[in-house]
């Protein structure tokens, strides 16, 4: 049974899953000069909720859809290799099962009777959208919320990052993300309808620069984020 | 405009490719011109300007076991807009066998204002298949903001999947010309190498190009974006760029090559 308090308490940054230390690549847009202000936070936000923010959430949305049915194993299995053909960055990749471990964790100790065993077994763990779509089964969301949830994520991950590195106002910040708020719906919306089809068809939405980000942030001595 | 074309490859008895089918309509004409190395080179000779929006073009390529064949375009296709509402659609589908080599190397794809455009591609290459696949997008003509185009990659190998990208720019596309996409560059693309011959190489960035061991097999995504259509180029070129990114990443940005 869905509450809302369900569906707020999962995309609560403060969910033990430790989505505060990821700044959704934003850390390295910013050393690149490209994030300055509040205006190309914005367009970033914009920019990332349309490619990267669309298929984790059709991704989560689809994990989500293919909780409870009998070839769970292998729809996950088959989710888990389409969306590491999505993510053509070794970086990206590994940071999305570095979450999804994350996430995993939490999500075994809050809820002791579900099993989450189905999942790939893969060496650096499942991808952060499959963890999130059965996390949100665990929580009785449907997949339209956990689809919401994860584009959620997406923006305010970035856009808290957005304050302790570039000193913006939060008050301004918040702004931004009311008025992206409309984006953030349709795009749960998409991904929600995308995920009713099969695996291969699920949305593929590159950003060159989110690879080239995510590879240069890797190599970094010394950062505040670690995406 | 509607349009289909097929190209068929086969090695004969002495490992020479032979064309068994190669056929096209305007305006999507294919032309072999002779090779060295007992390969073949194809040529897709646009008959008409365009894609127009509401053309629909097809190819289908299917290249047998040891056949080796390169595809080239002669010149950039311009995708310019047609009647209000409609859009150009341009499909290719490729099978590569074991043993076989794909080189799919056309000329750049420009969007021009207005215009509204699908290119897609699903590949599917076989277990000890090789397959050199570049995708170049030009947003817009000089000084010219461009309409809606969408590439969409879909590579399969040994039937998993391998790549699946899509790249959409234009109008349609919210922040496309963002710090999160392009960051206001006009040209971007990829380069896509499966060898199992090529050994492995890491993941590096060198500026606004990157080297990306892909996780579904020996395959290696360049990705770039460059601030025009020779620069970029010059990344995704498949005899350089695996060198050129490394040999400059290594003396640009001490470290910046990494395992893994």
């Amino acid at each position: 049974m869905t509450t809302p308090t369900m569906l707020l308490l999962l995309a609560d940054g403060r969910f033990p899953a430790g989505a505060h230390a990821h700044s959704a690549g934003l850390e390295a847009a910013v050393a690149a000069g490209r994030v300055t202000d509040l205006d190309t936070l914005g367009e970033y936000l914009r920019g990332r909720l349309a490619t990267g923010g669309l298929v984790a959430a059709a991704f989560a949305a689809a994990a989500r859809g293919a909780a409870w049915s009998a070839g769970r194993a292998n729809a996950l299995a088959r989710l888990d290799a389409e969306l590491d053909a999505r993510t053509a960055s070794p970086a990206q990749r590994s940071v999305s099962r570095r979450q999804g471990r994350a996430l995993l964790r939490a999500g075994r100790r809050i809820w002791p009777a579900v099993t989450f065993d189905d999942l790939p077994a893969t060496p650096d763990g499942p991808h952060q959208p499959l963890v999130l779509g059965l996390v949100g089964a665990a929580a009785g969301l449907d997949p339209g919320q956990v689809a919401t949830v994860a584009a959620h994520a997406t923006v305010t991950g970035a856009a808290s990052a957005a304050v302790r590195l570039l000193g913006l106002d939060p008050y301004q910040v918040q702004a931004l993300l009311v008025r992206l708020a409309g984006a953030c719906d349709a795009t749960a919306a998409r991904a929600a309808r995308a995920a009713e089809e099969p695996p291969e068809r699920l949305p593929a939405a590159a950003a060159p620069l989110a690879d080239i980000h995510a590879e240069a942030h890797v190599t970094w001595e010394v950062r505040l984020f670690a995406s | 405009m509607r349009a289909t074309a097929r190209l068929v490859a086969r090695a004969d008895r002495h490992g020479h490719t032979v064309l068994t089918e190669l056929r096209g309509e305007s305006p999507l004409l294919l032309r072999q011109v002779s090779a060295p190395g007992g390969g073949v080179t194809v040529y897709v000779v646009g008959g008409a300007a365009g894609p127009l929006a509401g053309d629909d073009l097809r190819l289908d390529v299917e290249i047998g076991p040891g056949a080796v064949v390169r595809v080239h375009t002669v010149a950039a296709s311009i995708a310019l807009p047609g009647r209000p509402g409609a859009v150009s659609r341009m499909l290719v589908r490729a099978t590569v066998a074991d043993r076989a080599a794909l080189y799919w190397l056309p000329e750049q794809l420009v969007a021009a204002a207005g215009c509204a455009h699908v290119a897609d591609a699903q590949v599917d290459v076989a277990e000890g298949g090789v397959l050199h696949w570049r995708d170049e997008l030009i947003c817009g003509r000089h000084g010219e903001r461009p309409g809606n185009a969408e590439i969409n990659t879909w590579v399969d190998l040994d039937g998993r999947p391998l790549l699946r990208q899509s790249l959409a720019i234009g109008p349609n596309a919210p922040g496309w010309a963002g710090p999160a996409v392009l960051a206001g560059a006009p040209a971007t693309g990829s380069l896509l190498i499966v060898d199992p011959a090529r050994p492995a190489q890491s993941a590096a960035v060198c500026g606004t190009r990157a080297r990306l061991p892909l996780a579904g097999g020996p395959a290696t995504l360049w990705s770039a974006t460059a601030p025009d259509a020779h620069t970029l180029r010059e990344y995704l070129e498949p005899d350089t760029a695996p060198d050129t990114i490394a040999a400059s990443g290594e003396a640009e940005e001490r470290g910046v090559v990494r395992v893994g």
